[in-house]
């Protein structure tokens, strides 16, 4: 894992010190509240519904040890015992007071962690493949890029006051589990004809009110010119995208109405003129920052188990557990887990102060101390030894951690909604829970196989509903909640976006239309097709009929 | 009739003017403003910003519970989350 050297560390320190002074302003009735507000969102803290909120920074996800306990520790001394994993990887607190902010964030960064660039308009934090450095399907480990991204946008002068806010995504897999075609600049690294690697370079995706899948502007980026090639992204954007209306202000409306061939030839404009100027890190600053990522020291094992396989022979639901939540590793003998935070009825995301720590114990003790947040608000431990995983599982249901659902119908990412968020129009928790108790039984989950349910509560897409195999998005009607139902979408390497099923359905009825969808997907599969594979073959008219049926 | 909310400036807590002129947490004791009235008291609300950050006006009822359009969002407000209970004022009634 990367660790801090003494800039980082100094950065962090200097700016807690800093932010601890305006807070102390503030409080003083020094600086008014719209003078402060943007500084404080500078440093990820919200004002919500209830409270403020604070927005930790994972960068692209990937925690040790030592960091989930703190994050544990936090949860229960400045917060209300429990924090929130969000669709950007990182996590967020719903209840901590200002006054305490500056010394919580002095804890986190004794631990290498902070809330910079997790709001505002600048470069924030950059996402990726959650079994990154674990899985055998990559070219090679997108975390070296992913901190070169990182060291290279924070405190970017340039890039701090954008016309909106950007989100970087990165993958080295030919499955992409990081959303990359749906984010303001998507990378995926992979290997071409002639042996070399680079960047496929998408721009302009994106989710939100104006939802698009991102356009390739660059089939093969030599991955030297990484940085260089950002920055002219980035200043094409600075300078044309609208500062005018808020609402068309981010690089998706730019890149789509100007054309993303108008949009490339502006970029490699650019690029021409800058990329030898020494933005691109020297050879060895990327062997130095490699480094960091080294792989752990894996032990040489046998590819598999004798002692998996009893474990599954005698224990079904173990055998259940690992047929759903791992997946395989790179270096034989080991296993990729993940840990759904997707209990059945509970809420999407969430996990508690003694969870986390229950967490940090497992990943130190059975994951080489490595811990992942997925976009998906799940967590994964990268490299859990065969032998181990019965042992994993058993500490993992011990602390709750152990739901047996990953990539199905009860996994399913849901924004804060109503019930936390100052910008939604309805609540979203409460439709994932209920979805999730009407599909209780594993047995069934498992039948259907991957369907990918996604909830936000307003139009800003937190809960990504576009990229739903189906969507619902609250709306509010008069003071009421509504969910208009959206079918086909996808966030992964197949990338679409859901349309509109028909009119919005009630609270009461939204659930139930799940199960009409899902019954006409269990009516009409064929083979192992998944939900997304039948509508796509079928269109939407019979799931439609089967929504809209003499209701 | 309308009521002014904010959030508590030191931890964010959501409070209500009170007929007393102080913040309450129950909106059941809030200061209750003709619709002409309200926007005047809202300005003197804010100019107290050393006490609380975002101040705007709510709907209430004659009866002192949140009306209108923003029912649901004033009641999560006033209560807590709908799906921890045991958090927000809710949790201490």
């Amino acid at each position: 894992m990367y660790r801090y050297d003494e800039f980082d560390a100094t950065m962090v320190a200097e700016r807690v010190a800093q932010f601890r002074g305006q807070v102390a302003r503030r409080l003083s009735g020094d600086l008014t509240e719209d003078q402060f507000k943007p500084l404080r969102l500078m440093n990820g803290l919200y004002l919500q519904l209830h409270a403020y909120m604070l927005r930790v920074a994972v960068p692209y996800g990937a925690m040790s040890s030592k960091q989930m306990r703190r994050l544990g520790e936090v949860a229960r001394k400045y917060d209300r015992g429990y924090g929130h994993f969000t669709t950007r990887q990182n996590i967020q607190y719903n209840w901590p007071a200002l006054v305490d902010v500056p010394d919580l964030l002095d804890e986190l960064a004794d631990v290498e962690m902070h809330a910079i660039q997790t709001s505002g308009n600048c470069i924030r934090n950059v996402t990726s493949d959650q079994y990154a450095g674990a899985t055998a399907e990559e070219i090679e480990d997108p975390r070296p890029y992913c901190e070169m991204i990182r060291q290279w946008s924070t405190f970017h002068p340039e890039f701090s006051f954008l016309p909106r806010k950007f989100k970087i995504a990165v993958t080295a897999a030919p499955h992409d589990r990081a959303a990359v075609k749906v984010h303001d600049i998507g990378l995926i690294l992979y290997k071409n004809d002639e042996g070399e690697t680079g960047f496929e370079v998408i721009v302009g995706g994106g989710l939100g009110r104006t939802p698009y899948v991102g356009h390739t502007i660059r089939k093969f980026l030599p991955k030297e010119y990484l940085l260089s090639y950002l920055e002219a992204i980035l200043r094409v954007y600075n300078l044309e995208g609208r500062r005018d209306n808020m609402y068309k202000a981010r690089i998706k409306i730019l890149v789509n109405s100007e054309g993303a061939d108008k949009f490339a030839e502006a970029v490699e404009a650019e690029w021409a003129q800058i990329k030898d100027n020494g933005i691109d890190l020297p050879r060895e600053e990327i062997a130095r920052i490699n480094d960091y990522f080294a792989p752990p020291a894996f032990e040489t094992l046998s590819a598999e188990s004798a002692a998996l396989e009893e474990k599954k022979a005698a224990d079904k639901d173990f055998a259940r557990w690992v047929r759903a939540n791992t997946v395989a590793h790179k270096i034989p003998g080991y296993a990729i887990a993940n840990i759904s935070l997707k209990p059945i009825g509970g809420i999407p995301g969430d996990i508690s102060d003694v969870q986390m720590e229950a967490v940090a114990d497992i990943a130190e003790k059975y994951s080489l101390d490595e811990i992942r947040a997925t976009h998906e608000q799940n967590l994964v431990l990268p490299h859990v030894k065969k032998d181990d995983l019965y042992a994993v599982y058993k500490a993992l249901k011990e602390a709750d951690l152990a739901t047996a659902n990953i990539g199905m119908v009860s996994d399913i990412i849901a924004c804060p909604g109503l019930d936390y968020c100052s910008l939604a129009n309805a609540r979203s928790i409460p439709i994932a829970q209920r979805i999730s108790e009407r599909f209780a039984d594993l047995g069934q989950q498992e039948e259907l196989g991957e369907i990918k349910i996604k909830i936000s509560g307003c139009i800003n897409a937190c809960g990504h509903h576009h990229v739903g195999h189906i969507g619902i998005l609250g709306v509010d009607k008069k003071g009421e909640e509504f969910y208009q139902v959206t079918l086909g979408g996808s966030g992964a390497e197949d990338a679409s976006l859901g349309e509109i099923a028909g009119r919005g359905l009630s609270s009461d009825q939204v659930v139930d239309a799940v199960e009409k969808l899902v019954g006409v997907y269990r009516q009409h599969r064929q083979d192992n097709e998944r939900f997304l594979d039948t509508y796509r073959r079928l269109g939407a008219d019979p799931f439609k009929e089967a929504l809209y049926e003499a209701a | 009739m309308k009521a002014i909310t904010a959030n508590r400036l030191e931890d964010g807590v959501v409070v209500y003017l009170g007929a007393d002129d102080g913040w309450t947490s129950d909106l059941a004791k809030a200061a209750r403003f003709e619709d002409e009235d309200a926007k005047a008291a809202l300005a003197g609300a804010e100019a107290r910003a050393g006490e609380i950050a975002g101040a705007y006006l709510i709907e209430v009822s004659d009866a002192g519970a949140p009306a209108g359009r923003e029912t649901l969002r004033e009641t999560i407000r006033k209560d807590g989350p709908t799906v921890r209970l045991d958090l927000g004022y809710q949790a201490e009634a």
